[in-house]
């Protein structure tokens, strides 16, 4: 027996140790796993135990008031609901449109990898340069003001690449059997596009417009630099009325509350009502995803 | 006889008429591609517009101050009587915030791939992982609120001397943010070594953990670079955070407890006075933003050359 020549003792020493530094590490590795989720938690029953108590149909459907018993954030749904009705048919044109480009009609060479390249890198500036466009092109230039369709068009400049990236993939997952069966009708390439790789690919283009949408609504940054203002204004009635959103309302009652301590339950209030928002966005994307995905 | 006449088409007319309609059609067919080129196009005339928009601008304003003045100037009193420009206040929180957000992001972003790709039966990770991606989609101003109004007063209970606006909290806060863009990325990159030189290692002898450490992560190095510079990244850019939680002082200092400026959050304070178009403070905005803009893309052509010079093929 060749274990006759180990010291069985030492060996099974080393190897404890070793076990035993594996197992210690795995449980350190958990833990990091839910450090992220813990945080996550804290922050979430943090909010709603602050603002829960604050959400009534006042809250929800009042003007703007300085007095935190009467303020009402019916002004900011209204316009994030304004916002949207720009950033969905603009994100979803623009998109779908260009994706359709880069995979079904360009040419692979420097024009195609040149678009595709240029896609990637807008998706890593920061928000808060798309707002400085936002301001310079929107605002001053074409002289909207800072207004519904100037904050509405800059979130649809900031969520495009998300758009064009999610519609890409999913045109690339219709399989190829079925254009070529369209072809192989007769069909011509826009009518196939349009007929039968469309309709195939539109959960995965839905899936990813509808998450794109839910970053835009959420984002901040660009409509700080717009100047978008924190007075009492009367609600948007359309796209080329001044507005506030929800995120901006949040921001400005957080660093009000150095004044009002009041405005930081205001805020928490208000985040639960664009959390939900989010959360059922996000609810329609995963069950468009799971209802509409056909597997080929 | 004579009715019916009317609505009967001889046979040239209803081929005249087909022709008439294939040609319509036939145009509209090749309008196509170039009607989708011009909208591909847009993307590309966003970016025109960026760079143009920063450059114009910026040159205006180092026409009133000098490019040198900007770039190592440690004073920053844009407000004053004699204002002073100098950029390295705002970088100085910039890259203290970040150093703080990768502290907390990196470890345990890593370590989080580590058990997601290594440990976690299928179905934990089925359920940890998109728990995680959750962080991911909270809005930053969310995250901004929470490190105002609970991590700054949770941290007076370790520094009793912390200020109400400290670049230690929102750093602390965006380094939460960052854990799942790194976790993910990273395990993605560790998910794609082959399982067979895991079985090697482990025929060896090995425990997981040093098939982890001497095989897997070597192997995977490559994309695990590549997320911590996009964390990097991610973290020069992000705005609100910083914007609620640490204030707006523009001295030159090192103590994190104390409030700092990022360039970001200098953004958000100057535009949000509505600074007179045409003014040097204005055109201020768009030198911080080009300054803002150079390095993230800097990180991120930094992270995309790392992952595809250093891929390891197996």
């Amino acid at each position: 027996m060749a274990t006759r020549y180990m010291d069985a003792e030492l060996v099974g020493k080393r190897m404890s140790s070793r076990v035993r530094k594996n197992t210690g590490w795995k449980g350190l590795f958990f833990a990091s796993t839910l450090f992220g989720l813990v945080v996550l938690a804290v922050l979430l029953v943090r909010i709603f135990t602050q603002g829960i108590e604050y959400i009534n149909i006042d809250f929800l459907m009042n003007h703007l008031s300085t007095d935190a018993s009467r303020a009402g954030i019916m002004g900011a749904i209204l316009g994030t609901a304004w916002l949207m009705v720009v950033v969905i048919p603009v994100t979803m044109v623009i998109g779908v449109g260009t994706a359709i480009y880069l995979e079904l009609y360009a040419k692979k060479g420097k024009l195609q990898s040149f678009i595709a390249t240029n896609i990637s890198n807008l998706a890593g500036v920061p928000s808060i340069v798309y707002g400085l466009l936002g301001l310079t092109l929107f605002v001053r230039t074409l002289e909207f003001g800072n207004v519904i369709l100037a904050g509405g068009l800059t979130l649809s400049l900031l969520v495009l690449p998300i758009v064009i990236v999610a519609a890409q993939e999913a045109l690339r997952a219709v399989p190829g059997n079925l254009s070529e069966a369209s072809y192989g009708m007769g069909a011509t390439k826009w009518q196939t596009v349009r007929r039968i790789i469309l309709p195939a690919a539109l959960p995965g283009i839905l899936t990813g417009a509808i998450l794109a949408l839910s970053r835009a609504i959420g984002e901040t940054a660009p409509l700080t630099v717009l100047g978008i203002p924190a007075l009492l204004i009367p609600f948007p009635e359309g796209i080329f009325d001044t507005f506030t959103a929800l995120p901006m309302q949040i921001y400005y009652w957080t660093i009000d509350a150095s004044l009002v301590a009041e405005y930081a339950n205001l805020a928490a209030a208000t985040i639960i009502v664009l959390l939900v928002l989010l959360f059922l966005l996000n609810s329609i994307a995963i069950l468009i995803r799971n209802k509409f995905q056909q597997r080929y | 006889m004579a009715a019916n006449n009317k609505n009967r088409m001889s046979v040239s007319e209803m081929i005249e008429q087909q022709k008439q309609k294939r040609k319509i059609f036939n145009q509209l067919e090749r309008m196509i591609p170039s009607l989708l080129l011009m909208i591909a196009s847009i993307s590309v005339l966003t970016t025109v517009g960026i760079i143009y928009t920063l450059f114009a601008e910026s040159v205006a304003f180092f026409r009133n101050v000098p490019i040198l003045d900007f770039f190592t100037g440690t004073v920053l009193k844009p407000l004053s009587q004699n204002p002073e420009f100098g950029v390295l206040p705002l970088l100085n929180g910039t890259i203290i915030s970040t150093v703080i957000a990768m502290l907390v992001a990196g470890p345990i972003g890593m370590m989080s791939a580590i058990y997601l790709s290594e440990y976690a039966p299928d179905n934990v990770r089925r359920v940890l992982k998109p728990l995680l991606e959750i962080l991911a989609g909270v809005p930053t101003i969310v995250y901004g609120f929470f490190a105002f109004t609970f991590v700054t007063p949770l941290l007076r209970m370790v520094f009793p001397s912390i200020e109400a606006t400290n670049i230690l909290s929102p750093g602390i806060i965006m380094g939460v943010m960052i854990i799942p863009m790194i976790a993910s990325l990273s395990e993605d990159a560790m998910s794609s070594v082959p399982n067979s030189m895991r079985e090697g290692a482990l025929a060896l002898g090995s425990t997981k953990l040093e098939t982890t450490f001497k095989v897997v992560i070597p192997a995977a190095l490559s994309g695990i670079v590549a997320s911590f510079v996009l964390g990097i990244s991610r973290a020069i850019g992000e705005t609100m955070i910083v914007a609620i939680a640490s204030g707006s002082s523009k001295n030159f200092s090192f103590d994190i407890t104390g409030s700092m400026q990022t360039m970001t959050a200098y953004i958000v304070e100057v535009a949000g006075g509505e600074a007179a178009a045409g003014t040097t403070i204005y055109y201020s905005l768009y030198a911080v933003a080009l300054t803002l803009f150079v390095f993230t893309l800097i990180m991120n052509l930094l992270a995309k050359y790392i992952s595809r010079k250093f891929r390891e093929e197996y």
